[in-house]
Order: C-alpha cells, then sequence, then structure tokens
C-alpha cells in the first residue's frame, strides 16, 4: 500500500479512539463507508475525493537526475481525513487536508507541510478538470479530451529552501492494484481502494536554496482511500516503488503486525498487472541508520524468486526524514542486484 | 560598648511609643498607599500583556484591510491559494446579559505556533472545537461571570486566557457574531516564507507586531493618574516621618552628647543610628506592604470596574502578589525613611560635642531659607506656566500639576510668614502681638506638616471640582443624547426583521443602532450608520457644526466625528476624513462624547451601508409616547421571548452610564480620603513635635500670670488658624489644579475637555474638615499643656539648656 501516511490531525489527537496504530490508521471506521471488494474503479470520478470514507490521499513521487547527473527525489502528498462522514458547506465541513511536499539531494532533504479546513476552498480535489491543490501547491491536469485525467499533469509547491514545478506525462495506463483495486491490508481483512499511476515521464525545474536545477525523470501517483486500513495490532509499514531499467515497475509492501502483512504487484513495461500471492516476495532488511533519534533500516534485500529478482535497495539520502505533525520516513533509493532501477522508500511507525 | 550605646538610644522609642507609632504610621501608610496604587497598576499592565499575547499578537505581523472594515473569507481564501501564510482571526463583542465577551475565532490548522493560546492537541478537544457546535475556551473567572448566557453557547471549557476572552472556532464565532465569511485580520505565520510584501493586493495592509498593544496604550494615562496620586501620597506620608524622626533626634540630644562624651566615636553613633532607623523603616515597610496589598484589593474591582467600563480593558478582579511591586515597596521604604531622615543625620555628622541648644538661631537662620523658597516656588511656577504655553501631551500636563503644586508647596511658608508679620504687627494689646509672633517663629517646624495639608487639601478640592465638573456635564450629556424611550437588542437578523415588522405600526420612529470597525485618521475606532431623523437633529449634542450639517449627513455628502477623534487628529470642521470604501468625505460636525476611549464617526445610514460589506443591524431605538413604553416593552418580551435584558429602557441605560461613571471616580475619591487622613496625622505628628519643644516658650507666660487653660485654648486657636490660613491658600490652588485636569491632562488622557463649574459649598466643607483635622491634631498637645503640672514648668527655668 503506500500506505502513506495521511492521517492528517487525527495523529494530532492522542485520544483513546485514535491511539491505535500509525497515525490513528487503526482506528474504528464508526459511521464511515467500508471498502468493498465488489466496487468497481470508474474514471475520472475515481480521482476526486471520496468523502464517506475517512482517509485518502493522492500521492506523488519522482525520481529526478540533474544535469551533472545528480540524482534527486521529489514527493507531493495531499491527504484528505474526515472527522465524520461526508460534506457541509463552509467551516461546517467535517473534510481536513494536509499537504506533504519533500525534495531530497544526495546531501539535503527539504520538508514542507501545509494544512486546511475543507468547505472553504483553500484546498480540495476538482475532478473535471482534475486539480488537487492546498494552498499554493496544485497537481493540475491539463489533459485533452478523451484523454485520462491524471495523462498529463502539472505538479508545483515550495517550502523553506526548496521548491519544484513539474510537468508529468503518462506513458502507461492506469494500473489497479490488489484485486481489481481493492487492496488486502490485512489477515483480518482490513483493505483499500487502491490504484496507482507509475508511468509518468517527468521533466521540470527544481529551486535548491535559490538555486534552480532543471531535471528530468521518472514519476509514480498513487490513489487510495478506505476507513480502516490496518489492523489494531499493526504498527507501521514499509513500502517499495520500483521503476525497474528494463521498464517493469513493483509495488511492494510489508504492513508490521503480531504477524507481517507482505503484498506486491508486479507492472509489466506495458502495464499489465499481476498481484504476488502472499509469501510470494521476500523483505528483509538490512543496514541501518540513525535517523531523527531512530534506528531505521535504509538498505533493503527484496527476493522474488519466480521473476528471478534479487536486488539490494540504499537510499540515495539516509536521512529523508519527513518531520511533519505525523512523522515518518520518505526518500529515494537506487536498485542494485538482479535488476538495477531506482524508486521510493516509505517507512513508517518505527520509534 | 556600641551595644550599650544602642539600647540607650532605643530606650528613648520606648519612653515615647506615641511618637514611634508616628514614624512606624507615618511610612507604613505612605508605603501603603504607594505599593497599593503600584499593585493595582502591576495587575492591569500583567492582564494587558497578557491580552496583548493573546494569539501572539504582541509577535506576529499581521494583515488588515487598509480602512479598517472587516476582511472577506475569499480574500483568505485567495492570498493561501497565492502562497501567503496567513490564518483567519475574527474578533468581536459578544453580549450576554450583562456580561461582555471578547469572542476571537480562530482557525487552528493554520495557527502559526506562537498564537496557540490553546493546547488543542489535549484529549479529543480539536474534533470537538472543529465540529458543531464547537467549543468555547474561556477562564474560569470569566465562565463565571458569563453564568446562566452559556445556555445560548457551544459547550464551555477551561483555559488559562486573559478574562473576558473567548477562543474558539472561526466558524462558530461567524455565527455568533452574525457575521458570516467575514474576518477581522489575518495573522501571517513566520515559519514559512511568505511572497515579497509588495505582492499584497491592493486595500490589504500589513501590520507590524505591537509589542505593547492597544490597551496598555489607551490605559497609560489613566494609570500615570494613579502613580501620581500614589506618589502625591507617598511624599504627604514623608512629613509625618520627617517630623516624627525630627523630634526624635532633636530630643535624643542630650543622649547623643553624652554617649559622645563617654568616648563613642561618631561614626558608630551615626552607624547606630542609621541601624536603627533601617530597622524601623523595613518594620513600618512590611507592615506597609501588608496594607498596600489591602488596599489594593478592596480598590482593584473598582479600577477594573472603571478600566473595562471607561476603556473596554479586562483586568482580572483578583490581585497577584507580585515581587516587582512587593520590593519596589520596600525600597521606597527604606528609600523614604533616608530622605526624611538626612536633615537630621547631618546636623548629627556636624554636631559639636558640647553644642548648645540654639532654637532661635535655628529660627532666624530660616529667613535666609524663606527666600530661596520663595525663589524656588515662583520658578516652579514660572516653569509649569511655560510648560503649559509650550508644552503638549499628558505628560506636560502632569508637569505643568507637579510644577504648580510643589511651587504653592514652597511658597505656602512665605506666604504664613508674611501673613502673620502682618497680623503681628496689627495686633491690639500685648497677648495678640505675641501670639502672632509666636505662630511665626514656630512656622518652619510646622511648614512641612502646613504643606502637606496644602497638597492635600488641593488636591481634594481640585480633583473633586473636576469630577463634580464632569458629573454636571455628563449627566445632561446623556439627557441630551439618550432621547429613546426604548432600546432593544435582538440575537439575530431574521428576530430583528420579524420585531421591526410588529413594531412598525407600534412606534413613531425606530432608529437602527449599528456601526462597523474602522481605521479613522490612522487610529482605531468605529463609525456608526444614523438614520435622518428628529432624534439626532434636534437632540444629538453638538461641539461644533457646519450649516446643514444633518443634511449632509443623511445625504452622505458629510460625517460627524466624535471630540476625541476631532482634537487627536486635529480635525476641523471642513477636514477631508478617509472613509472604508474609498474616497474622504468632510467633517460637518463635531460630537462629544464622553466616556468612550476610541475615535468614533457617524454616518447617515444609506452611505454607510454602501460603502461597507452588509454588516447585521441587531440594536434599535423606539421612539413613542413615554406613557406607553413600558407595556409595549412587556408585549415584546411576551411576542418574542427576548431576554430581559434585551430591552432597556431610558432610565435603564442612563442609570448604567452613571453607574460606570460614579465607578470611575470611586477610586479617585478613595485615595483622595487616605491622602487628607494622612495630611491630618503629619499635622498631628508635627504639633506633637513641637509641643514638647515648646514649654521653654510657653513657661515664661505662665510664669507672667497667663493661665494654663487659656494657654492651651490660644494653641488650639492657632491650629485652627493656621489651617484656616492653609484652606485659603488651597481654594485657589485647587481651583487651579482642576482647571489644569480639565484643560489639559483630559484633553490628553481621554480626548476631552469639559467646561468647568465650582461649587463653593464643597469648599465650605472642605474648610470644615480641614478645621476638625487640625483641631483633631492639636488635641493632645493642647490637652497636655493644659493638664501640665506646674512644677513642669518651673522646671524650664531650672532646667534651662
Amino acid at each position: 500500500m503506500n500506505a502513506k501516511v495521511l492521517a492528517l490531525l487525527l495523529a494530532l489527537l492522542p485520544g483513546p479512539a485514535f491511539a491505535q496504530g500509525f497515525a490513528g490508521l487503526g482506528g474504528s471506521a464508526e459511521g464511515f463507508a467500508l471498502p468493498d471488494p465488489a466496487t468497481r474503479l470508474t474514471f475520472p470520478a475515481d480521482h476526486g475525493a471520496h468523502p464517506a470514507f475517512r482517509i485518502e490521499w493522492w500521492y506523488l513521487t519522482a525520481n529526478l537526475t540533474g544535469p551533472e547527473g545528480t540524482d534527486y527525489g521529489v514527493q507531493w502528498t495531499l491527504f484528505r481525513t474526515a472527522l465524520a462522514p461526508g460534506e457541509a458547506p463552509g467551516w461546517d465541513s467535517p473534510q481536513l487536508w494536509m499537504g506533504h511536499a519533500a525534495l531530497t539531494t544526495p546531501q539535503a532533504h527539504f520538508v514542507a507541510e501545509r494544512l486546511a479546513r475543507g468547505g472553504i476552498g483553500q484546498a480540495g480535489v476538482s475532478v473535471a478538470p482534475f486539480a488537487a491543490v492546498i494552498d499554493d501547491w496544485q497537481m493540475l491536469g491539463r489533459t485533452g479530451p478523451g484523454q485520462d485525467a491524471l495523462a498529463q499533469l502539472d505538479l508545483t509547491a515550495a517550502g523553506p529552501g526548496f521548491g519544484y514545478d513539474l510537468r508529468l506525462t503518462a506513458e502507461g495506463p492506469l494500473v489497479a492494484q490488489g484485486q481489481g483495486g481493492y487492496s488486502v491490508k490485512s489477515a483480518a481483512g482490513q483493505a483499500s481502494h487502491y490504484y496507482s499511476q507509475p508511468f509518468y515521464r517527468v521533466a521540470g525545474t527544481l529551486t535548491v536554496e535559490g538555486r534552480a536545477v532543471p531535471v528530468t525523470g521518472q514519476g509514480w501517483l498513487d490513489r487510495e482511500w478506505s476507513s480502516q486500513p490496518l489492523a489494531p495490532d499493526q504498527t507501521g509499514w514499509d513500502w517499495f516503488s520500483l521503476h525497474l531499467e528494463e521498464g517493469a515497475r513493483l509495488m511492494a509492501f510489508r504492513l508490521r503486525g503480531a504477524s507481517d502483512y507482505i503484498s506486491a504487484t508486479w507492472i509489466a513495461a506495458d502495464g499489465t498487472v499481476t498481484a504476488l500471492p502472499p509469501g510470494a516476495l521476500r523483505l528483509t532488511p538490512g543496514r541501518t541508520a540513525q535517523v531523527a533519534g531512530r534506528r531505521l533500516p535504509v538498505e533493503w534485500r527484496l527476493e522474488l524468486p519466480e521473476r528471478g529478482l534479487d536486488i539490494t535497495t540504499t537510499a540515495l539520502n539516509p536521512q529523508a526524514w519527513m518531520g511533519t505533525s505525523v512523522p515518518y520516513w520518505e526518500g529515494p533509493i537506487r536498485v542494485s542486484g538482479s535488476h538495477k532501477g531506482r524508486g521510493y522508500l516509505e517507512m513508517t511507525g518505527y520509534r | 560598648m556600641a551595644r550599650a550605646a544602642f539600647g540607650a538610644l532605643i530606650s528613648h522609642w520606648l519612653r515615647h511609643p506615641l511618637q514611634l507609632a508616628m514614624l512606624l504610621l507615618g511610612l507604613s501608610l505612605a508605603t501603603a498607599l504607594w505599593s497599593g496604587v503600584q499593585a493595582i497598576n502591576a495587575e492591569a499592565r500583567a492582564s494587558y500583556a497578557e491580552a496583548a499575547a493573546v494569539l501572539g499578537q504582541n509577535r506576529l505581523t499581521r494583515i488588515e484591510a487598509a480602512a479598517g472594515e472587516p476582511i472577506s473569507q475569499e480574500v483568505f481564501v485567495a492570498l493561501r491559494r497565492a502562497g501567503w501564510p496567513v490564518s483567519p482571526v475574527l474578533e468581536g463583542s459578544l453580549r450576554l446579559g450583562e456580561a461582555r465577551l471578547r469572542l476571537i475565532g480562530i482557525e487552528p490548522l493554520t495557527l502559526p505556533a506562537p498564537a496557540r493560546q490553546v493546547d488543542l492537541a489535549a484529549g479529543e478537544d480539536l474534533a470537538g472545537f472543529l465540529r458543531p457546535p464547537g467549543l468555547i475556551f474561556t477562564s474560569a473567572e470569566t465562565a463565571a461571570r458569563i453564568g446562566a448566557g452559556a445556555a445560548d453557547l457551544p459547550p464551555l471549557r477551561r483555559a488559562d486566557l486573559p478574562p473576558g476572552l473567548a477562543l474558539t472556532d472561526i466558524g462558530v464565532a461567524q455565527r455568533l457574531l452574525g457575521q458570516p465569511g467575514a474576518l477581522s485580520h489575518l495573522l501571517l505565520d513566520p515559519a514559512v516564507p511568505a511572497p515579497d510584501p509588495a505582492r499584497l493586493p491592493p486595500g490589504l495592509v500589513l501590520i507590524a507586531p505591537e509589542p505593547e498593544g492597544d490597551l496598555a496604550r489607551l490605559t497609560d494615562s489613566f494609570h500615570l493618574n494613579l502613580t501620581a496620586f500614589g506618589l502625591l501620597a507617598f511624599a504627604v506620608g514623608l512629613f509625618i516621618v520627617h517630623s516624627a524622626i525630627g523630634l526624635a533626634f532633636e530630643q535624643r540630644r542630650g543622649v547623643f552628647r553624652t554617649l559622645r562624651a563617654l568616648g563613642l566615636p561618631l561614626r558608630a553613633l551615626t552607624g547606630l543610628l542609621l541601624a536603627e532607623l533601617l530597622g524601623l523603616a523595613l518594620i513600618a515597610g512590611l507592615v506597609g506592604l501588608a496594607l498596600g496589598y489591602g488596599i489594593a484589593a478592596a480598590l482593584l474591582p473598582d479600577v477594573a470596574a472603571t478600566l473595562r467600563g471607561l476603556y473596554g480593558a479586562e483586568v482580572a478582579g483578583s490581585l497577584r502578589l507580585r515581587p516587582g511591586w512587593a520590593l519596589a515597596g520596600l525600597g521606597m521604604a527604606l528609600a523614604g525613611a533616608l530622605i526624611s531622615a538626612g536633615q537630621s543625620l547631618w546636623r548629627l555628622w556636624n554636631l559639636p560635642i558640647l553644642a548648645p541648644a540654639r532654637p532661635r538661631e535655628w529660627a532666624r537662620a530660616t529667613g535666609r531659607g524663606l527666600r530661596r523658597q520663595a525663589v524656588a516656588g515662583v520658578g516652579l511656577w514660572g516653569a509649569a506656566v511655560a510648560l503649559w504655553a509650550l508644552g503638549a501631551g499628558l505628560w506636560a500636563g502632569l508637569g505643568v500639576l507637579a510644577g504648580l503644586l510643589l511651587g504653592a508647596a514652597f511658597l505656602l511658608p512665605v506666604l504664613l510668614a508674611a501673613l502673620t508679620a502682618g497680623l503681628a504687627r496689627g495686633a491690639r494689646g500685648v497677648l495678640g502681638q505675641w501670639f502672632w509672633a509666636d505662630t511665626r517663629q514656630q512656622l518652619p517646624g510646622l511648614s512641612l506638616a502646613l504643606m502637606a495639608l496644602l497638597l492635600a487639601l488641593a488636591a481634594n478640592i481640585g480633583v473633586g471640582t473636576m469630577v463634580a465638573s464632569f458629573r454636571v456635564t455628563f449627566t445632561g450629556w446623556l439627557d441630551q443624547r439618550l432621547v429613546s424611550e426604548l432600546y432593544i437588542t435582538t440575537r439575530d437578523p431574521a428576530e430583528a426583521q420579524a420585531v421591526q415588522g410588529w413594531l412598525a405600526p407600534q412606534v413613531s420612529a425606530i432608529l437602527p443602532i449599528w456601526s462597523v470597525e474602522a481605521t479613522l485618521a490612522g487610529q482605531r475606532g468605529r463609525i456608526f450608520g444614523v438614520a435622518d431623523h428628529a432624534t439626532y437633529r434636534d437632540h444629538w449634542p453638538l461641539l461644533a457644526a457646519s450649516p446643514g450639517v444633518w443634511d449632509r449627513v443623511a445625504a452622505g455628502e458629510g460625517v460627524l466625528v466624535n471630540e476625541q477623534l476631532a482634537r487627536r487628529a486635529r480635525l476641523g470642521l471642513g477636514a477631508a476624513l478617509a472613509l472604508p470604501g474609498g474616497g474622504a468625505l468632510p467633517v460637518v460636525g463635531v460630537y462629544s462624547d464622553y466616556g468612550n476611549p476610541e475615535a468614533q464617526a457617524m454616518l447617515g445610514d444609506a452611505a454607510l451601508a454602501a460603502r461597507v460589506p452588509a454588516a447585521p443591524r441587531l440594536r434599535f431605538a423606539l421612539r413613542l409616547n413615554p406613557a406607553q413604553a413600558p407595556a409595549l416593552a412587556a408585549a415584546l418580551t411576551e411576542r418574542f421571548a427576548l431576554p430581559p435584558e434585551a430591552i432597556l429602557d431610558q432610565a435603564a441605560v442612563k442609570a448604567f452610564s452613571l453607574r460606570v461613571f460614579e465607578r470611575t471616580f470611586a477610586v479617585t475619591a478613595a485615595l483622595n480620603a487616605l491622602t487628607l487622613g494622612v495630611a491630618g496625622l503629619a499635622l498631628f505628628a508635627s504639633l506633637t513635635t513641637l509641643a514638647g519643644m515648646r514649654l521653654p516658650q510657653l513657661a515664661p507666660l505662665w510664669a507672667m500670670g497667663l493661665r494654663l487653660r487659656h494657654l492651651a485654648t490660644l494653641e488650639a486657636v492657632r491650629a485652627l488658624a493656621l489651617a484656616a490660613l492653609v484652606v485659603l491658600a488651597a481654594v485657589p490652588l485647587g481651583v487651579a489644579l482642576a482647571w489644569v485636569l480639565l484643560a489639559v491632562v483630559n484633553v490628553a488622557a481621554f480626548g476631552w475637555r469639559l467646561p468647568m463649574q465650582v461649587f463653593p459649598v464643597d469648599w465650605v466643607k472642605m474648610a470644615g474638615l480641614a478645621g476638625l483635622a487640625a483641631l483633631a491634631a492639636a488635641a493632645l498637645p493642647v490637652l497636655r499643656l493644659a493638664r501640665s503640672a506646674p512644677a513642669d514648668l518651673v522646671k524650664v527655668f531650672s532646667n534651662e539648656r
């Protein structure tokens, strides 16, 4: 799961109802809609918000390269969380929005966060034309008729010491994760609706401490919504999105709980999706680093024997810590071993 | 040796407990009044600082509409979408029965960290705060004040907030204040980079943080007045200390000589006396602090009411012991004791071991002193006049006051010396001549006490005249201004509509009372929209008006300003005043507006409505046959289930205004009375001092055949005569003081000038009071004299020093 953090302010509320799991994602979902395996994704409607569900995100990561071959990573995320199901006008809206933006270089990691109330126009998502915004951070669709609304995106964000302005062009189809977009998260049956666009070609400009850097690279968008994606005993996860050199993509996550729950999707270069059965992929944490007072694995070994895959991922910058109101690790990684490539790693719930 | 010497020195106090009591009483009263006033000021300032720190407003830059009008919520959203890290705030006043809340609506998600007043992260409060019906955070004190009014509010939560303040979500505030979609200002988050200030949309301005806050500035004059009073009381108290110490030194001359003759070094003697003095001062200071705390605690509710009524400033009604004023008070006690004893210590230092007593010599030496005093007094008056002519502002006003009072104090002995000399010359009979000559000889010893009496009397007359003038003017002004028979406040626009519809056929006029906040000539203030009606045309108290003033106001061609604004911004008739909504209008009239510290303007109803976003009109004044008012009020309450405080008749509004007025000056009156009491004590201390030294002068008269009773009567008459002379001097001084207060200090402090009126009956009362004080002060020495044993008088001749 692109289990991406989410959770907004719920995490700021260590009340009993929210004390479970990472960022309250293991809490109960009273009154909220629950993911249904019978639901089929419909576009462009599902690009928009699902206010009946408690949490949702528009999560974009990009691996970029500068003119001298320097690697960069960029994250742009809009989280939605609802204090109550549904929508109401003005300040009465129960919908809260949180934006995270980050830029990672081999030496530095820049982070910014934005919070907004729904209902007043400061943040939100519209479908036609597609626009996901919070303050001046924007993910805007500029797609012609007949194209998917997410096929072409303009992406901007800025924070202390950094900023970026990127154009994204999808070179493959949308990809439904799990079973037709129904992604199971635990043996107990917790699940979410989850689809991705892993085929973005990216070009644009980064601003790193006042210096403009032209970049190109690859991007990956995750869309996910749910009301209770974690089982009560699950405390966090490790999530991978990998662009392999031969064109295939791999999504894999491990939810850490009483017993680990591992799930993965193999996406061929043409967009053909194979949901890998539980146990097919082996995830082994390797070298650790001290990050923000915690010890996290910044090297991983991934083994998928059925595809002849045995790779090691290494963080571009082990200190890619998101010191946001819900803290987590999120940064670009390099892939070496049987396959080459690059991608993004997210690790949550480490104490 | 030192111990024995100390014992000898101390034994004096044991034999003269009254003197000791005087010394301690004087010093502790002086300390009490001073530190009491300082404690009040410190409490108030702490409240202002807290209020200024609310939402970090003393540290955060804010964005406001240039003309001070509300900002639309769309502007906030547009700014956020343009990258401005702003957070919306809506502030307003919410009336709940008698209580008035300053309601502040915030948006917790965007609120900058320095503005986070309430820890919403604790528990589940954030969700409760954001979701309807919302939460309201107040201090326990404020919650208690709201009382039953809380029924109409979202649930209350306790928080450490300044009194009178309530914090809630922006959406809840918009609903409760009846201002949907409106914001007062935006806070800029310093932690997030903001666009170039030059890119701020037109009509908006960046306001730098105010470390001090409006309240502190607004109420400065009030606290300065209190401080001046405290200082006056302190000085008057020091007169007592001075005479008590002087007496103690004088009477212990013999002991000093003996101790010196026995070989005690001068340095050691001085050290012992200094230690004794500081020890006594410390005791008195501590007692004074305790008394001061009591005075402050007793006066604080009145002060708080005054500040609320006059400035809308909220001050906690309970007093906290703050080290600042306590230490300062103790320091003042020690410093005061040293100042009072300075002269005596200096004399001791220069005392030849075997110096003879030379009271007359001393008295004659004061002749030169008188001349110097006269020069100093006239100089001070000259300075006061110069300051009045050239200076401006509150400090200049207080400087004029200080010069006037001090100059008068210096001139008083000169005047009395001249008067008694004249009277002695004009007196018939040897007894009369002796009486005046002797009075004159006593002046140096009494002059300080008489100065204290003069200052206290003049302050009483001056402040009394000011307050009485104010009251007469204020009452008349209320009669003029409050002409409508009923004043009603509705709860929401729908109710306002319904009430108006229902009332229309039953009353002769419904006059909406509505206003918007605005920045007027750079000052925070309000603009009222007024209907074109005879109520205003015939009654509204105008100080200056252009021809056809009401026609021009109604037509939106001119604006009325209150006296405060006119004076502060120097806006005369015809001057242009920039208004919200763009453009400026000429000032066509100036009206008096007592009791309101803010700038205010009045514009025609329609003209104002055209300039500002629709503000709800919830309050109305009704014109109708006064005889029908009670019945209509009852019917209104019945028909719309209005709360009782929603309908006020004219009398109730007047009573409320007068109550605020009376409370405003309750503190002044209390301090006045205390000061006069202290002055009476000073006189008592001085007379007691002198009485001890006078036997040698009275004994010859007794020896010549004057009866003791006669002598005692003469002494009492002398006290009365001196008091009468001081009263004669105090009346013109008090009137001058009142004039300075009304024409200089008030104008600077409040922005209004009042016509002065004199109240001679009060002077007579004051003279009676002064006579009583003098008699009471003289009673003990006189009784002692009358009861002196002949042997004591005879001893004078044998013991002559």
